[in-house]
């Protein structure tokens, strides 16, 4: 198969063509773009920015769901015992396809009737949104709730609910007048954030971030920016993903070749490996308590890390090809904003979604920004599948951990690592076991060509 | 269709779209909301599982027949009769 033509990331695959579809070298892309010209065009404004007064911002709790895990602890154990959890579900109009569902007890913090007139992502949000509350140790009864902020990040939203009705009126000659009242409060963009609010009782902004699947990191870097701006005093903050119940995104990658499909469900999202074919869609969400240091400090709370760089870019060149440069870019970018070399950096955690060319070009990104350090490389799609949304906020959430007990674990399933996806130290299968780790590197892109990087830091005082 | 079974009918679709509700003691001549967690929006999805599960519609003008259990079964019943129920 040509790779050039073949589906990549960004989830994004383009159809098979009999035309190979053009490299970005091809195609007359904008120079100059190297390291030098980078920094020359962007050092000044950056220097400004940090000029304003500026605080530290501290991850003080975190909430999840993912299909191997409830909670932070037992998502970590499954990571470091290798543990995946994919499993093959029935798809409406597709059959069987492979898919990572989540098991969380919903009715812990909604009603029946809130779940039954809500979304999947609102209560995944929900569920999120008060385990990272509760993990946060903040007095909850005692916060001001009108200076709490929800930043949620999505890849999309709505496709669900959608699907849904269009599948109901079916039932009746698609008469409009079957249709649900419930539909426009379930699709509006700010969906999953505004059932927290309501459930929360929280009065401070709330909404949801759409970055295709450079949300998570998008969410967690919108909620440090309003902590910046002091708009809030604590942002609640990530991802989620209701996507596996959307039978709309299984068919549009496997209309496009991307859709993994492997005779073990287990085995099916296996980015770097020679023979990957394809994205394992995943549900799931992570969203974390973000506050200033000061205040984090003020109450003696848990701080689980800091937030210390992040960056967000386009590649401004195509609806689903990933660009290796504008993702290198991205990646320098977050590192000169927290003041870091690559060198810093102790684990890297990829986005490699297990789609052939997409896994390459982020490979090609990382071992330029990269090469020559002891930065360790791991991937946490090859346990859950694609929580897309979620997938950065729930891929940080798994590695904080390290901080603690300076372990790295694995990405699993690689029975044949690919030549063009070989990274030094990309941890395999095993988890391994490091002096010191003291920072994460989290990688995400997107469809539309948006990438998104965070740094968190251990924190030290 | 007796009145019985329509009220039987109605606490069904309510059990349905208000799961949370225990409705083992609705007095049927005491409006339902004063009993029961329901809002508006509840009522607009009784009106509608009438019209998908039973092909009864209930015009806007008369949701306020629908306020207890008593008057669902008076007004519905002609409905019902006249679906040949």
């Amino acid at each position: 198969m040509n790779k050039v033509s073949q589906p990549s990331d960004n989830h994004g695959q383009r159809p098979l063509q009999n035309e190979p579809i053009a490299r970005p070298e091809e195609r007359g892309r904008q120079e100059p773009t190297d390291v030098g010209d980078l920094a020359q065009t962007t050092r000044t404004p950056l220097e400004a920015i940090f000029k304003r007064p500026f605080h530290r911002i501290v991850i003080t709790g975190v909430g999840l769901t993912a299909p191997n895990g409830n909670t932070l602890t037992e998502f970590r154990a499954n990571l470091l015992a290798g543990k995946a959890a994919i499993q093959r579900i029935d798809m409406r109009y597709m059959g069987p396809v492979l898919a990572g569902i989540c098991d969380f007890d919903a009715t812990r913090y909604q009603s029946r009737k809130e779940i039954r007139n809500g979304t999947r992502a609102g209560s995944i949000a929900v569920y999120c949104a008060h385990e990272a509350v509760k993990d946060s140790q903040l007095d909850w009864d005692s916060v001001d709730k009108s200076r709490v902020g929800i930043y949620v990040g999505t890849t999309e939203h709505g496709n669900v609910e959608t699907e849904n009705e269009i599948f109901n009126i079916s039932q009746f000659n698609y008469d409009t007048k079957y249709w649900t009242h419930h539909h426009n409060p379930r699709t509006v963009a700010n969906n999953p954030a505004g059932e927290v609010s309501i459930n929360l009782k929280i009065t401070g902004p709330h909404y949801c971030i759409g970055a295709a699947c450079a949300a998570g990191n998008a969410g967690l870097i919108q909620g440090f920016q309003m902590l910046q701006l002091n708009e809030v005093d604590v942002a609640i903050a990530g991802g989620v993903s209701e996507s596996v119940r959307a039978f709309g995104i299984f068919a549009g990658f496997k209309s496009q070749g991307a859709l993994a499909e492997h005779p073990d469900p287990n085995k099916a999202s296996r980015p770097f490996d020679r023979d990957r074919n394809g994205i394992v869609v995943s549900e799931g969400g992570c969203l974390y308590i973000l506050e200033r240091l000061e205040d984090a400090q003020k109450r003696g709370a848990p701080i689980l890390g800091e937030i210390v760089g992040y960056a967000i870019n386009s590649d401004a060149f195509d609806t689903v090809l990933p660009y290796s440069e504008r993702q290198r870019e991205c990646v320098e970018l977050a590192l000169r904003k927290a003041k870091m070399q690559p060198g810093d950096i102790d684990i890297v955690n990829t986005h490699a979604t297990s789609t052939p060319q997409g896994d390459t070009q982020e490979c090609i990104a990382l071992r330029e920004v990269f090469a020559d350090t002891d930065t360790c490389f791991n991937n946490t799609k090859s346990f859950i599948g694609h929580a897309m949304g979620a997938a950065g906020a729930l891929e940080l959430a798994g590695n904080l951990p390290s901080f603690d007990d300076n372990r790295v674990h694995p990405t699993i399933n690689v029975e044949n690592l690919d030549p063009e996806c070989k990274l030094n130290n990309l941890v395999l299968n095993q988890a391994i076991d490091r002096p010191s780790i003291r920072t994460i590197l989290n990688t995400s892109f997107g469809m539309l060509g948006i990438n998104s990087v965070l740094i968190v830091k251990k924190f030290t005082p | 269709m007796t009145k019985e079974a329509i009220q039987s009918l109605i606490l069904d679709i309510i059990s349905d779209i208000a799961p949370d509700e225990d409705i083992s003691n609705v007095n049927p001549n005491v409006p339902l909301r004063e009993q029961l967690d329901l809002d508006s929006m509840d009522f607009l999805d009784i009106v509608m599982e009438l019209r998908k599960k039973h092909g009864i519609e209930v015009p806007e003008s008369d949701y306020p027949q629908l306020a207890s259990l008593h008057s669902c079964a008076e007004y519905l019943q002609p409905k019902f009769q006249n679906t040949g129920r």
